[in-house]
């Protein structure tokens, strides 16, 4: 009862704070400074469609660094943790069968979302999307896989090739842009080509599939390191 | 006047998912129910003309941890029955 009390009393004081935050907005009628700039210069300096792409791979490039370190940071530790109850030889018997509506959806859907997913990543500096997205996609898809069928068995030594891989051509790419181009992780060091084409934006759509890779490669690690623990 | 209605709708279908969510006996339909809320919220990024952030709940929040949530519950079943 008492727990309930404080639970709704908390609940009543967050409601008050969003109501004042709500009572107080007004839309702003003109972009501020900061805004400004990243709308009138990201077109003609980087050659991206995507302004938000643009911010966050070339502007703030380094943050997303960081967050793609984060992600690894996490992806290796849930595998060590899980690495010690790893499945060894045989699988377990008595699994509950998967039904013939997942396996053939499974198997017409998969090629379909990993297709969708690598889409996105290619054309983060275009459309709307990009490299997270595009890797949660595919981890998607190989969650789907996973769940079709349990036993399925990833090549670990793939996953973690694509993952270091991926990584190490990112850092290059952005030690390449400090020293051909005006900084770290900078993207003209290819042409910027034409404003909406495919093959523009410099080094964009490089960096992004490449974050792409390394996203959906650390989810995919992830998942199946947790599939093949036997116990927790 | 129409986007205000359909997003005051949108925002009271998020409500009712999260409640029924909670509050909900069954646990696949309570898993649907969150995946339900982050995607009518990222109907409401969407509206909101965030496209970027509407595709990454839809396929982190909407997507991917549904799966997730499904594949452990799988899990906890296979489990419960040794």
């Amino acid at each position: 009862m008492i727990k309930r009390v404080i639970a709704l009393t908390l609940l009543a004081g967050l409601g008050l704070l969003f109501l004042g935050l709500l009572l107080d907005y007004r839309p702003d009628t003109d972009l501020n400074l900061s805004a400004r700039y990243y709308a009138e210069r990201t077109a003609p300096d980087l050659g991206a469609a995507n302004i938000v792409t643009a911010i966050v791979v070339t502007y703030r490039g380094l943050d997303t660094l960081g967050e793609v370190t984060v992600l690894f940071l996490s992806a290796t530790i849930v595998g060590l943790v899980l690495a010690l109850g790893r499945r060894r030889g045989q699988a377990p018997a008595g699994l509950a069968p998967v039904g013939e509506l997942l396996t053939t959806g499974s198997r017409m859907l998969t090629p379909l979302i990993l297709l969708l997913g690598a889409y996105v990543f290619v054309n983060g500096h275009l459309t709307p999307g990009g490299g997270f997205q595009g890797g949660a996609i595919l981890a998607s898809g190989i969650l789907l896989l996973l769940l079709a069928d349990p036993l399925r068995h990833f090549s670990h030594g793939l996953i973690s090739a694509v993952e270091s891989l991926a990584g190490v051509f990112y850092v290059a790419i952005g030690l390449a842009g400090l020293v051909w181009a005006g900084g770290f992780l900078d993207n003209r060091i290819l042409p910027l080509g034409d404003l909406g084409a495919l093959f523009s934006a410099g080094a964009i759509p490089v960096i992004y599939s490449l974050i792409g890779l390394k996203v959906g490669a650390e989810f995919a690690s992830m998942l199946a390191s947790l599939a093949e623990t036997e116990e927790l | 006047m129409i986007l205000t209605a359909m997003t005051l709708f949108l925002c009271a279908a998020m409500i009712g998912a999260a409640l029924f969510a909670v509050l909900g006996r069954s646990l696949p339909i309570a898993i649907l129910a969150a995946g339900l809320v982050s995607l009518v919220a990222s109907i409401l990024f969407l509206v909101m003309a965030a496209p970027d952030v509407a595709m990454t709940e839809a396929a982190i929040g909407s997507g991917l941890t549904t799966f997730l949530f499904f594949f452990v519950l799988g899990r906890v079943r296979r489990g419960e029955n040794d």
